[in-house]
């Protein structure tokens, strides 16, 4: 049977979703972008290194997602990091070597590194 | 106004945010809400209006009233009607579309099941290029999890409304973005247009009432159904309401996607949002609307765009490539660039696109070359007319474009290079000189060395010459020489 069969069931998955990101507030979020032109400029390497060197640090409290285009081409691959309490920070031209230091810099304590890329938009949420 | 937040994301609004293999990310921010609304409580009437009220214009080029098409589809009686996402995208340096089905591809399955219950179909089609496989990849994904999450497919909601979505790939053709050269490639045909009317909406897909949208036109459409159509036409410009997605491309530092409310001026997207061109340079211009629209120049640079702006200036919005050039660029040589795409991508169904293209091309060419003469303006001014006038699709009807624009805009460059013999940008290699700088000169004799043709004499640690009739003007020596002592002019 159909997973939603009418706008009740359309709402719990939105209050599930919203329970679901607030499980996560205590948490580090490692948010990569994998569209086309950010794999092709090394996407997905970097997410693997900041997986291996989150677990070589013994960093357990974090969470990687993917998503699509995060619009700065000029600045691929980019990666958005949200430690817990913190407004996300979007970190860019990453290579394994800059994504290593990120977790062990900005992850581990919050120490900013590399080329931060600022917030230049308003994003319309529904 | 916080001036560091120049873009407002509609189009864009989850692209970065969600997971797009996830639908219940999508879900999560209202995903399929508008949908769930539109089939169990309201009427396609009223979805109709909605999109009707909030201004929304096709954003795959012709900026046609979206609502105003739906209701010409929801009048014709058929017993099958069809709803297709034009994914084409064949616009060289726009890839927004890509980014939305890639980054947030249910808003846009979400869009055409609304545009299904508006009209009064119940099969969608999304035609896209074969060479987006991870949008494919995703967006099939987006369908198949639609389809098992109950808001696709038979009976969505128990409200009686039946919709589903297939695939159909296009080969990378520019001409098949033009929605009726798609609707024959889409029936397993050749690609090539045929003249409107019947228009789609009429009689398209296997003859049948038809809405063709572009991707961006779709993903917007979820949002103006929650948040409403006051809210979406209170953002832009009078007649060009919402936002527009552009791709920065070329000479400038800030190269990607932005999407900023209509209205916003050029200066603000070239050098506030943009960051100018790099390296330093000046700003020369920038193309819009692709190898169909014009050049905008300096003088612009307060003129708000929207769609009316842009034609007045004789450009257009197009898909939304910004292709940006500066100083080094030669006008005359980048509208023989445009031509070459567009003789390439001619169908050749007609013949003002198929001949005109090319005797476009080569008089460029020839004027590039340095044996072309003032004649020669008017003969390409009477002959972009004409194809304007006289070709089949929109393809040939814009093609000239480029052409008239850098004529108009750029007159003195076209001049020099037929009156002088000269290309004031430096780029068009028949017309230009390679000079020594005496006083720069040290006499190293390495340029003498580079030389291929051995035109470059002068003994050593005296002032060296090159003989113009011999030089090919390759620039080796300007590339070796060490005291920047060889230019270009
Ligand atoms: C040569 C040519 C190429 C086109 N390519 C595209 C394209 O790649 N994507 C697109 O959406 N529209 C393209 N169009 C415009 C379509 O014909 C059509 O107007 C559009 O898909 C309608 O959708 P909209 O009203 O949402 O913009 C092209 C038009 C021409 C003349």
């Amino acid at each position: 049977m159909a997973k939603i069969q009418s706008i009740a069931d359309l709402r719990k998955f939105q209050e599930d979703y919203k329970a679901k990101q607030a499980a996560k507030k205590d948490k580090i979020l490692v948010n990569v972008s994998l569209a086309t032109c950010s794999i092709a400029s090394g996407g997905k390497v970097i997410l693997e290194a900041m997986k291996e060197e989150s677990a070589k640090q013994g960093i357990g409290n974090v969470e990687f997602m993917q998503s699509g285009c995060m619009t700065y081409c000029h600045s691929e691959p980019t990666v958005v990091v949200t430690l817990p309490g913190k407004d996300p920070v979007c970190f860019g031209k990453l290579d394994e070597t800059g994504a290593r230091e990120l977790v062990q810099k900005y992850l581990k304590s919050g120490e900013v590194c590399g080329t931060v890329i600022p917030v230049n938009y308003i994003r319309v949420e529904l | 106004m916080d001036s560091s937040k120049k873009q407002l994301r509609i189009a864009t609004r989850n692209c970065g945010f969600i997971d797009p293999e996830n639908i219940e990310d999508y879900l999560g921010v209202r995903g399929y809400e508008a949908l769930a609304n539109a089939i169990t409580a309201s009427t396609p009437a009223a979805v109709i209006d909605e999109v009707k009220k909030s201004g929304i214009r096709g954003r795959g080029g012709g900026g046609f009233p979206t609502g105003t098409k739906w209701s010409f589809a929801a009048a014709n009686q058929a017993d099958q009607k069809y709803v297709v996402c034009n994914a084409d995208e064949g616009d060289p340096g726009a890839f927004m579309d890509r980014a939305v089905l890639e980054g947030d591809p249910h808003s846009v399955v979400e869009a055409m099941a609304l545009c299904g219950y508006a009209i009064g179909a119940s099969i969608g089609v999304v035609y896209i290029r074969a060479e987006y496989p991870l949008a494919i990849k995703r967006l099939k994904k987006a369908i198949d999890d639609a389809r098992e999450y109950g808001v696709l497919g038979q009976n969505i909601l128990g409200s009686g409304f039946s919709f589903d979505i297939e695939l159909k790939y296009g080969a990378g053709a520019f001409v098949c973005g033009e929605e009726t050269a798609l609707i024959r490639s889409m029936e397993g045909s050749r690609g090539e247009p045929y003249t409107k009317p019947p228009f789609p909406a009429n009689a398209g897909y296997w003859q049948k009432p038809t809405i063709v949208n572009n991707v961006e036109t779709f993903a917007n459409i979820p949002a103006i159904l929650v948040k409403g159509a006051d809210w979406f036409s209170s953002i832009g410009t009078e007649k060009s309401k919402g936002t527009k997605v552009f791709a920065l491309a070329g000479k400038i530092t800030n190269v990607g996607l932005i999407e900023v409310p209509m209205g916003i001026t050029l200066k603000e997207v070239i050098f506030e949002i943009g960051g100018g061109c790099p390296d330093g340079k000046q700003f020369k211009a920038v193309q819009t609307g692709g190898p169909s629209g014009g050049a905008l120049t300096y003088k612009d640079a307060d003129v708000p765009i929207d769609y009316d702006n842009l034609l007045a200036k004789n450009s257009m919005m197009g898909s939304g490539g910004m292709i940006v050039m500066d100083e080094d660029t030669c006008m005359v040589d980048i509208a023989k660039f445009f031509l070459d795409f567009t003789m390439d991508e001619t169908c050749g169904k007609c013949t003002p696109c198929r001949i005109g293209s090319k005797r476009l091309w080569e008089t460029l060419d020839k004027i590039c070359l340095g044996q072309g003469s003032e004649a020669d303006f008017e003969k390409l001014k009477s002959l972009a007319v004409n194809i304007k006038d006289t070709a089949l699709c929109g393809l040939g009807q814009t093609m000239p474009n480029p052409v008239l624009s850098t004529m108009n805009t750029f007159a003195d460059e076209y001049i020099a290079h037929v009156r002088d013999k000269k290309c004031p940008a430096g780029v068009c290699s028949n017309l230009l000189e390679i000079v020594i700088i005496p006083e720069k000169c040290v006499g190293c004799t390495l340029c003498a060395r580079v030389c291929p043709v051995n035109c470059i004499s002068g003994k050593v640690k005296e002032v060296h010459t090159i003989d113009q009739a011999v030089c090919i003007k390759c620039g080796a020596c300007i590339d070796k020489c060490k005291f920047g002592a060889i230019v270009k002019q």
